[in-house]
């Protein structure tokens, strides 16, 4: 947790996105230590699943591919603790929920703490089911990320105030930005390129980076950090 | 049966979706409460029935088909005979009226095997709507003339090619259609999943097929019957043939899965029988799934069975006890789908041929004593080329 505040301490955090296993687990690994080297603020590592609803065609491509690669969860959890030995950022995993309720929430936060992850992205948990997880988080010390998409101000008001460590806006940023800042203090970050993101205080760089791993595969290491260092 | 406000079945049904789509399922379910209770919007939807879908369907007493098993009385609830072949017009009608009332002007839907995306076609076509069908692009290989069908009637046929390109590749593409255009467009879904008000709305729609059954069965026997069953994918026929006798201990509730190759072969869709809990496509139930949570590709001669998971409410009256779940394979579907044209001049959809096997299963077991309804859910002249490709006919379409 601390380890998140300090993200947004002085400046506009760049998290970069990866989807685990894209092409293979190498190349994630590769990716994560050369995206960490290159000053990402925090990285997020996405858990391919096999129905990813809530994401372009471009990210749901790259689950594909993971999985025919025959990425495990089992895995992604050992190539954050080889990772963890030289990456000191914060690291979240993205998914949705049904790899995260089959693994069994309980087990898959201790593990998180275990090999060190920070917290979780979950993409189609919303406000009112956020309970899924709730316990298993607060129990392991994860970070249990609030996501927030256009809403009527009510609903965005009710979310922020209850919100942790920071929000993860889905979507058009500016048109929550407002009713959110009147509420919470809280970092707000969105999605690189959503209408708005200029002032959000983070972007999250995601399908323009798994565009260049489709393209470049194994050899998308050098112009992903291209990428990140052309946004600084 | 719902525990709370988010429409829970026991542990199972609530709203895992996107945030992005909580407030359009709030107010579908909001606007949903309040055309429920209103008579107004209860007596146009009858009126609808009554003169346009053919409601009440009939109840037929299946007398040869009894005397051949020599066992139950056999009846067939005639879905099958419903405007546009199926059981589905029930939901459509239903919905596409709701989305009218508020104020959409475009609606969208998934389709597996083509009768529900028929049936919207249909509905969006008699009120004035714009309408674009998703279908997984096997999908549209297999039920090509129920394509055409969609096109005839104003529709846009979009064949999905992500993931299996089946079912659940249509919900996730309707779904994610939705997302992006929630302001004029309604989605609907056509089956007892998704997220709540989901599987609330679209039982309630077909709630009047077990009312029918009740009403039909004590004017002809002057009781209840012992068993009712359905074949069942998501589940929209069998809870609308249960829902009714929920809370009569003395029917027996039986729903029937597709098994395809086996349940002893990867090659079915048994969520009941050989799934696990889960979470997809907005609702907690139960899924063919592997050990990392990854749907699993599933298989059914049916493209309608043909989806990995199943109605929150089936999973529930599954856990209770209170419903039974069998399975039922491609090669007893088809002979059950032969057996009820030969035996009583009714050719049956494949999906309802599930029900129907087991019917041929069950049947000489239990007492003449007894009486089973069976839910003829649709009609199966979608099937015939299929069917003959199984069965190794060669015919020219």
């Amino acid at each position: 947790m601390n380890r998140i505040q300090q993200v947004f301490d002085s400046k506009r955090a760049i998290i970069p996105f990866v989807t685990g296993g894209d092409p293979d687990i190498q190349t994630t690994e590769r990716l994560i230590l050369a995206l960490a080297e290159a000053g990402a603020d925090m990285i997020e590592i996405g858990i391919p699943f096999s129905d990813p609803a809530a994401g372009g065609p471009v990210l749901q491509l790259a689950e594909e591919r993971a999985l025919t690669g025959g990425c495990r969860v089992a895995e992604l959890f050992e190539l954050v603790a080889r990772v963890r030995e030289q990456v000191t950022i914060p690291l979240l995993f993205r998914s949705y929920i049904n790899p995260i309720f089959v693994y069994g929430p309980e087990r898959f936060m201790s593990d998180c703490a275990r090999y060190g992850i920070d917290g979780v992205v979950v993409l189609d948990l919303p406000f009112e089911e956020q309970g899924e997880i709730r316990a298993a988080c607060k129990a392991h010390g994860i970070l249990q990320v609030s996501t927030i998409s256009p809403a009527p101000v009510e609903r965005l008001q009710k979310i922020a105030k209850a919100a942790e460590g920071f929000l993860y806006c889905i979507g058009d940023f500016g048109a929550v930005e407002q009713s959110v800042r009147q509420v919470t203090e809280i970092p707000i970050v969105a999605g690189y390129g959503a209408p708005g993101a200029e002032t959000a205080n983070g972007v999250v760089v995601d399908t323009a980076i798994v565009e260049l791993v489709a393209e470049l595969g194994r050899d998308s290491v050098a112009s992903v950090v291209g990428l990140l260092q052309g946004l600084r | 049966m719902e525990t709370n406000n988010t429409g829970r079945f026991g542990p199972f049904g609530g709203q895992y979706v996107p945030e992005a789509l909580m407030p359009t399922l709030q107010a579908l379910d909001q606007a949903y409460q309040r055309h429920k209770a209103d008579p107004a919007f209860q007596a146009e939807l009858r009126a609808l029935h009554n003169t346009y879908t053919g409601r009440p369907s009939l109840l037929y007493f299946a007398e040869k088909m009894t005397d051949d098993l020599g066992g139950a009385k056999v009846y067939l609830k005639r879905e099958d005979l419903n405007h546009t072949g199926s059981h589905k017009i029930n939901n459509v009608l239903g919905q596409v009226l709701l989305a009218k009332k508020m104020g959409k002007t475009r609606v969208i839907a998934e389709t597996g095997a083509g009768q529900h995306g028929v049936a919207t076609a249909t509905v969006a076509a008699l009120m004035g709507l714009e309408c674009e069908v998703f279908m997984g692009k096997e999908d549209t290989q297999r039920q090509a003339l129920n394509v055409f069908r969609m096109e005839l009637l104003g529709a846009k046929v979009h064949a999905v090619t992500s993931g299996t390109q089946t079912l659940k590749d249509a919900v996730n593409a309707a779904m994610q259609e939705w997302v992006m255009r929630m302001d004029d467009t309604h989605y609907v879904v056509g089956s007892v999943v998704g997220p709540h008000p989901f599987p609330v709305m679209v039982r309630d729609f077909h709630q009047i097929i077990g009312e029918e059954i009740r009403a039909q069965m004590l004017e002809a026997e002057g009781r209840l019957p012992d068993v009712v069953l359905a074949c069942a994918g998501g589940g929209s026929n069998a809870i609308g043939a249960f829902y009714d006798f929920i809370d009569e201990p003395g029917v027996r509730l039986i729903g029937c899965e597709a098994a395809g190759r086996g349940t002893d072969t990867p090659e079915h869709a048994a969520t009941i029988t050989l799934g696990s809990p889960g979470i997809f496509h907005g609702m907690k139930s139960v899924f063919c799934q592997d050990a990392d949570g990854q749907i699993a590709p599933v298989y059914s001669i049916s493209a309608g069975l043909d989806y990995p998971g199943i109605g929150p409410e089936h999973a529930h009256l599954a856990t209770s006890g209170r419903a039974e779940y069998v399975p039922v394979t491609d090669d007893e579907a088809v002979a059950a789908f032969s057996y009820l044209g030969c035996m009583e001049g009714i050719i049956p959809a494949i999906e309802s041929a599930h029900a129907v096997a087991h019917a041929i299963k069950l049947a000489p077991t239990l007492g003449k004593d007894k009486i089973m309804v069976i839910n003829l859910s649709g009609r199966g002249d979608k099937d015939v080329a299929a069917i003959a490709r199984y069965q190794g006919v060669n015919i020219h379409e």
